[in-house]
């Protein structure tokens, strides 16, 4: 990073002085377009909160139905996140350390699920999962279903959170000093007992983060869901799906609670990816 | 398919003390195939199948009947607007951020990141309770005979929302790796602030914006939690490409829904495309954040 600026920032200033133009305008329209079109409307939520009333907004948020949906909501997620740790460590080794054709082309599809519109990845799911479709006809056969039961809720939100884990690992593994590996094997390391204690705890940062980043999404994921679920209130009824059925009853009060918890645990989630990072950071820079 | 590995190849070579065995190289391979195949490569050949599965002349007239077309022509419009006004922020916020030092920069960029941490359905109720007729603005707006929620300009700005940061988050990595020295260059040759951007700046970030805007884009077109609650789905009026999606599904008119959806499908495979295109031809001057 260029520091080309050498001068000691004086305290009472907010910008260190330079001779390039602009500062004023851009940061101006800046924070102008970010609370238009971002910090006023999420206030306006906040705001809405607020004037339920204390008592009302805690009878609406701990509701039987709102916290089935949202216990439903984060659990999925975890456990979708837990496969995309697993299946996303091993992908990132596979791209990166192995050889073999069509790689770099199934790399390349990794990131499918940032591309394709929530809703095609939606009734596509639930296609092959429904008891009729390519996978779901094989389950049946098994005695298991899949689509319409929150197995099927953690099949989409695995899909939606496929590319994180997979991107975030791949560039440490890329960077990793093969070095150490052969001294661990000179050593008298087995390859596993290489990879479980030196390879795996140097990824483990930035899985986390990857990880934090999964589950985040899945949280709050809406249109991959709603076609999979099935949708009964307190068995595989997701939050979001819920604040959208408050809003169709124009129940404004109670999809504000709903959409209030969800926003607080947006937040936390956030912060906690910060602090994973943070650390992650520190972790790499010592490297 | 899981024959491919290099048996001759690994035979070769005396095996090394880095590397697993051939055996469990291949084990694994097949397993992150089987995952992949079953995850995401299944359910995407399922749309152009159930899209194509009554024929060719079905499949054309489900994309090209009065409502489709409708719901196409909504998601260029909304596009249209969105991607070059976040495209527009993501410069202007990419000059003040990298350009300048300045206290409480990382929790700008925080602020700005916001929107990718936040449900897309709560993006589409924010608008509902600022505008909606029950909202902290509706009685004021019907009015004056403005229409938002259940209209364009709501589908608009919730677009917009939760494609807030795409252009952003990559211009501003990008512009801070290069750093200051060229633009101060030009500075003191006696350039001026626009010519400077114009003959310095665009050069130099022109492949990191227009990988920023392919994603923004493709978000764009296909946003469907934000836009389902602002839009009403009036068909033929206010229902996007996603959103019709969801209607022709839930009307168990499924070769249709599927049809609508292979566009969907086949933009975000375009989008794929120019995108490792731009990763590999382009990959020095994209933000490291994005390589991988």
């Amino acid at each position: 990073m260029a520091h080309s600026l050498t001068t000691i920032p004086n305290p009472l200033r907010l910008s260190r002085p330079s001779i390039i133009p602009g500062y004023g305008l851009t940061m101006g329209l800046t924070v102008t377009y970010l609370s238009l079109i971002v910090l006023l409307p999420l206030s306006a939520l906040v705001a809405k909160s607020a004037s339920l009333g204390w008592v009302e907004f805690w009878r609406l948020a701990l509701d039987d139905r709102t916290l089935a949906a949202v216990r439903l909501s984060v659990s999925a997620a975890f456990g979708a996140a837990l496969v995309n740790l697993f299946f996303g460590i091993l992908l990132a080794w596979v791209f990166t350390r192995y050889r073999f054709p069509g790689r770099k082309l199934l790399d390349a599809m990794v990131d499918l699920p940032f591309a394709l519109p929530t809703a095609v990845a939606g009734i596509a799911l639930t296609a092959i999962y429904a008891p009729n479709g390519w996978i779901g006809s094989l389950a049946t056969m098994l005695g298991w279903k899949i689509a319409y039961t929150p197995i099927g809720i953690i099949i989409a939100l695995t899909f939606i959170g496929l590319p994180f884990v997979v991107r975030t690992v791949q560039p440490i593994i890329q960077d990793l000093d093969r070095d150490v590996e052969e001294a661990s094997a000179t050593l008298g390391a087995s390859r596993w007992q290489t990879l479980r204690r030196v390879v795996l705890p140097t990824l483990a940062p930035a899985a986390l983060t990857g990880f934090a980043l999964a589950l985040a999404r899945g949280i709050g994921e809406y249109g991959s869901v709603i076609f999979i679920a099935g949708n009964l209130p307190y068995k595989s009824e997701i939050a979001p799906l819920l604040i959208v059925i408050r809003l169709e009853e124009f129940n404004y009060a109670a999809a504000t609670a709903v959409g209030a918890m969800m926003l607080a645990i947006s937040f936390t989630m956030l912060l906690l990816i910060n602090l994973i990072q943070a650390w992650s950071r520190r972790r790499y820079a010592n490297d | 398919m899981t024959d491919i590995a290099y048996r001759g190849h690994v035979a070769r070579r005396p095996p090394e003390a880095t590397m697993e065995r051939s055996s469990v190289q291949r084990l694994v391979i097949a397993a992150g195939l089987l995952f992949l195949g079953i995850v995401l490569f299944l359910p995407l050949a399922s749309v152009f199948f159930e899209a194509f599965r009554q024929g060719i002349d079905h499949y054309v007239a489900s994309i090209s009947e009065p409502d489709a077309l409708a719901a196409i022509r909504l998601t260029l419009m909304v596009a249209v607007v969105a991607v070059p006004l976040n495209m527009a922020f993501g410069v202007v916020a990419s000059w003040a951020i990298a350009k300048f030092e300045f206290r409480g920069k990382s929790f700008l960029i925080t602020l700005i990141d916001l929107p990718f941490s936040v449900s897309p359905v709560i993006a589409g109720l924010i608008y509902v309770l600022l505008f909606g007729a029950q909202g902290f603005l509706g009685p004021w707006l019907s009015a004056h005979n403005i229409e938002i929620i259940f209209a364009l300009p709501g589908i608009v700005l919730a677009t917009m929302f939760v494609t807030f940061p795409f252009v952003a988050r990559e211009l501003i990595p990008l512009m801070q790796e290069q750093g200051t020295d060229e633009e101060e260059a030009a500075i003191s040759l006696g350039a001026s602030g626009w010519q400077t951007f114009r003959r310095i700046t665009l050069p130099n970030i022109r492949w990191g914006l227009l990988y920023g805007v392919l994603l923004c884009n493709a978000r764009a077109m296909g946003e469907f939690g934000a836009v389902a609650v602002v839009s009403g789905k009036i068909r033929g009026i206010t229902n996007t490409m996603p959103l019709q999606v969801e209607i022709l599904y839930n009307e168990y008119n499924f070769a249709a829904a599927f049809a609508v959806a292979s566009l969907l499908a086949l933009l975000a495979l375009l989008t794929l495309v120019l995108k490792s295109f731009l990763e590999w031809r382009y990959g020095d001057h994209i933000a490291a954040a994005a390589r991988h």
